[in-house]
């Protein structure tokens, strides 16, 4: 029965790291120097990037090269981290006090979280926030927890609609503008080609493009309501009800969801998904779009009764509280956020800059991505920065993996997720 | 197992002190035994680190309201106080009042009945097969003991995408001839399947090994003797080689059963608990509280004690049921 034990030690475990290591680690001695200039700063820094390590990662080494040559004396050890495994890994490294990155490659998501719990380096006046008034609004203010900045933006994104250009014109269906023509085209290129029209990827995430299209959200900031089923919400999550209903989608996966969708899509077996800038790469390697870049079409998701809107998503880069080469740290984050280097990396990889100036730049405009997730970015909404935001999507994912499932309809299934959400959220009604 | 290091450490207090009282009489159980104390010191004292105070600390959690974000800490400039309280059982009190531990908890005991039945049985027909003479039988154990000799994860990776629906090999069979595909891992009901069908796959193997060692155990001349007397195949198989096994038997179904209780790595590996969270099983319902946005340790904790109180309840009870049939251990 020593097993057992263990079982409850390993639980019990985790509290003890927490507690343990505590302590420890002041960064007063790093604290930052106002007269070395900057080629004088020196250290070592580590940088968690969370992008695609094979299709995304060589371009932001190749930015760290150029980094390298600007300022010799700083050393930086480049780490790929698996964006699924980054939260919580940051998390566990950060509270202990040892083995965080200096510099984290962070979604906006998480931005109020971390900064909520201190793990992050204000930034407000230091070299790291440099020509604030450049930055986009919508991206700015995610990096923002109460009143202070403790993130710079690297790059913004949206959902949109993605299609395959050749099989909606042999369908002879023009790209849906509404949920209804979006049914009903994926209908007619379900009939008249026999592929599916539609590939669903089970994530909340995508689910809110329906929910705000009805004038839905998950929920309200200013009045601290929870909305998520609310009569909004659930006629747009009744909306994805109905497109798996009607067979206007095939019964989509529901494990391993992001992933059969996409293989769907990119190897021809589904006209149309919802995705975003971050899968270009990805798509543009797929079998149908390899040889025929333009094939590949994106478009705004299509609007509700209400508008057409997407969340806002995206990265930044943030500090380590507890990191040991602060001043080091600062010069790194105003490079890499630099327009300069958000206009190589919209060049290389199609991601959108956070900053007015970078879409002009010639390195950017190469890419034709770029201008034409531009124009998607109109339907960008901003998602409520709290520090539960990452706790909101769980219950969500589990809601609509119940409805795909047919266990539940969109209001009962909604409602449960509200019940979730009134237990996470204390204070908030109902 | 438990008890013995706890009463094995009062033990040793015991006897430290009366030692010193014994000396003078020159027959205290630790002057006589000092030796044997030296050598289990390092265990106790590594045992007492590793298991005992994080299992008191766990208990000590479990009664506050303890969260990643209430936790006292100092990370560089930001220094933030500890705010959390003591709050009894409310914890416990929540948890088996809630639907969630009740839900969890009725499939966590089908799940364990389920695979640890399969592997007792599947265990025990292929040990059956395995003990009689044959030829390549060295090279059909090698082979069942595969599963087992695969690091679980990556057996676990391997039947995930082989049950995908879309573009799994499994479907891909089921198409090719005609059937219709199924959701292996996309239904509730199909994905407590699958679930427990890799379970079954990866545990199959120590069950067989185990038992086959057991089997050959057993003195030959029961056989014959029993075959002399005209014993059927079915009443040499019922009352020797059963009553034979008894003591693997039970064992390795006690080892089975507080490993498939716990079986994380299968669950979260293959399914995440989902879809909408049906084949999450009480550990992977306490990572998941322990590990999803703000960290909440002393909910966390409270499942995890839960478990302990669940498991350790239920091998006293199998230990009665043993002793009742004259088993002594």
């Amino acid at each position: 029965m020593r097993r057992v034990i263990s079982a409850v030690a390993s639980a019990a475990a985790l509290a003890l790291a927490v507690t343990a290591c505590g302590g420890g680690t002041s960064s007063e001695s790093a604290a930052p120097a106002k007269s070395v200039a900057p080629a004088e700063v020196s250290g070592e820094i580590t940088w968690w990037d969370t992008s695609d390590a094979t299709k995304e990662g060589p371009a932001f080494q190749d930015l760290i090269k150029d980094f390298q040559a600007k300022y010799p004396k700083i050393k930086v050890n480049y780490v790929n981290v698996p964006f699924g495994e980054a939260q919580n890994k940051y998390k566990t490294a950060a509270q202990s006090g040892s083995g965080a990155p200096d510099v984290l490659r962070t979604e906006v998501g998480w931005v109020a979280e971390f900064a909520s719990l201190g793990y992050l380096q204000p930034l407000d006046g230091t070299p790291a926030v440099d020509k604030a008034d450049d930055f986009l609004p919508g991206p700015a203010s995610a990096g923002k927890y109460n009143g202070k900045t403790y993130a710079v933006p690297q790059v913004t994104d949206t959902l949109g609609l993605l299609y395959n250009k050749q099989l909606l014109s042999k369908a002879g269906v023009e790209v849906p503008k509404t949920f209804d023509e979006l049914k009903q085209a994926a209908l007619t290129i379900k009939q008249k080609t026999g592929v599916d029209g539609l590939a669903l990827n089970v994530d909340s995430y995508f689910l809110l493009p329906f929910i705000y299209g009805e004038g839905g959200d998950l929920l309200n900031v200013d009045t601290k309501k929870i909305t998520v089923a609310s009569p909004e919400s659930v006629k747009g999550v009744a909306v994805v009800e109905d497109l798996i209903k009607s067979g206007a989608v095939g019964k989509p996966a529901v494990s391993d969801s992001y992933v059969t969708a996409e293989t769907a899509f990119k190897e021809g077996k589904a006209a149309m998904i919802f995705n975003g800038p971050w899968a270009n790469t990805d798509n543009l390697a797929g079998k149908v779009f390899k040889d025929d870049p333009d094939n590949f079409g994106v478009a705004p998701v299509p609007a509700g009764s209400v508008k057409a809107a997407a969340p806002t998503g995206g990265h930044t880069y943030s500090i380590y509280a507890g990191s040991k080469n602060i001043p080091a740290s600062e010069l790194f984050v105003q490079f890499m956020a630099s327009a300069d280097s958000q206009a190589k990396i919209a060049g290389s990889l199609g991601l959108l800059p956070t900053r007015t100036s970078a879409y002009d730049m010639p390195a950017a405009t190469a890419n034709p991505m770029v201008g034409v997730w531009k124009t998607v970015m109109d339907t960008a909404v901003s998602r409520p920065w709290i520090p539960e935001q990452g706790q909101l999507f769980a219950p969500l994912l589990e809601g609509y993996q119940n409805i795909v499932t047919g266990k539940a309809d969109s209001k009962a299934a909604m409602d449960a997720v509200a019940k979730k959400y009134s237990e996470l959220l204390k204070g908030w009604s109902l | 197992m438990a008890t013995p290091v706890v009463t094995g450490t009062a033990a040793g207090g015991d006897a430290r002190g009366r030692a010193r009282h014994d000396r003078a009489a020159k027959s205290g159980p630790l002057s006589r035994h000092w030796y044997a104390w030296a050598m289990v010191l390092p265990v106790v004292v590594v045992t007492l680190v590793l298991v005992g105070y994080p299992l008191v600390r766990g208990v000590a959690l479990s009664l506050t309201d303890a969260t990643e974000a209430n936790m006292g800490r100092t990370i560089g400039v930001n220094v933030i106080p500890s705010t959390y309280e003591f709050i009894g059982l409310k914890n416990y009190t929540g948890a088996l009042a809630s639907d969630e531990f009740r839900g969890r908890f009725i499939w966590t005991i089908i799940w364990t009945i389920c695979c640890v039945g399969l592997h007792y049985l599947l265990g025990l027909g292929l040990a059956m097969m395995l003990n009689r003479p044959m030829r390549f039988r060295a090279i059909y154990r090698v082979f069942l003991v595969l599963p087992w000799a695969v690091p679980s994860f990556v057996s676990i990776f391997i039947w995930r995408y082989l049950l995908n629906g879309e573009f799994g090999v499994i479907n891909g069979m089921l198409r090719d001839v005609g059937l219709p595909a199924i959701g292996w891992l996309d239904d509730p009901t199909m994905a407590k399947i699958s679930v427990i069908a890799i379970n079954v796959w990866l545990g199959v193997p120590f069950m067989m090994l185990a038992i086959l060692g057991g089997l050959q155990a057993i003195p030959g001349e029961l056989y014959e003797a029993a075959e002399m007397d005209g014993a059927s195949a079915f009443q040499r198989f019922r009352h020797i080689t059963l009553p034979g096994l008894r003591p693997v038997s039970s064992t390795v179904v006690l080892l089975g059963t507080i490993w498939t209780f716990n079986q994380f790595a299968v669950i979260w590996l293959a399914t995440q608990g989902g879809p909408g969270g049906e084949t999450n099983i009480l550990v992977t319902e306490a990572y998941r509280l322990a590990f999803q946005g703000i960290r909440d340790y002393a909910k966390s904790a409270s499942w995890g004690i839960l478990i302990l109180i669940i498991l350790s309840v239920m091998a006293v009870v199998y230990r009665r049921a043993l002793r009742r049939h004259g088993e002594v251990w």
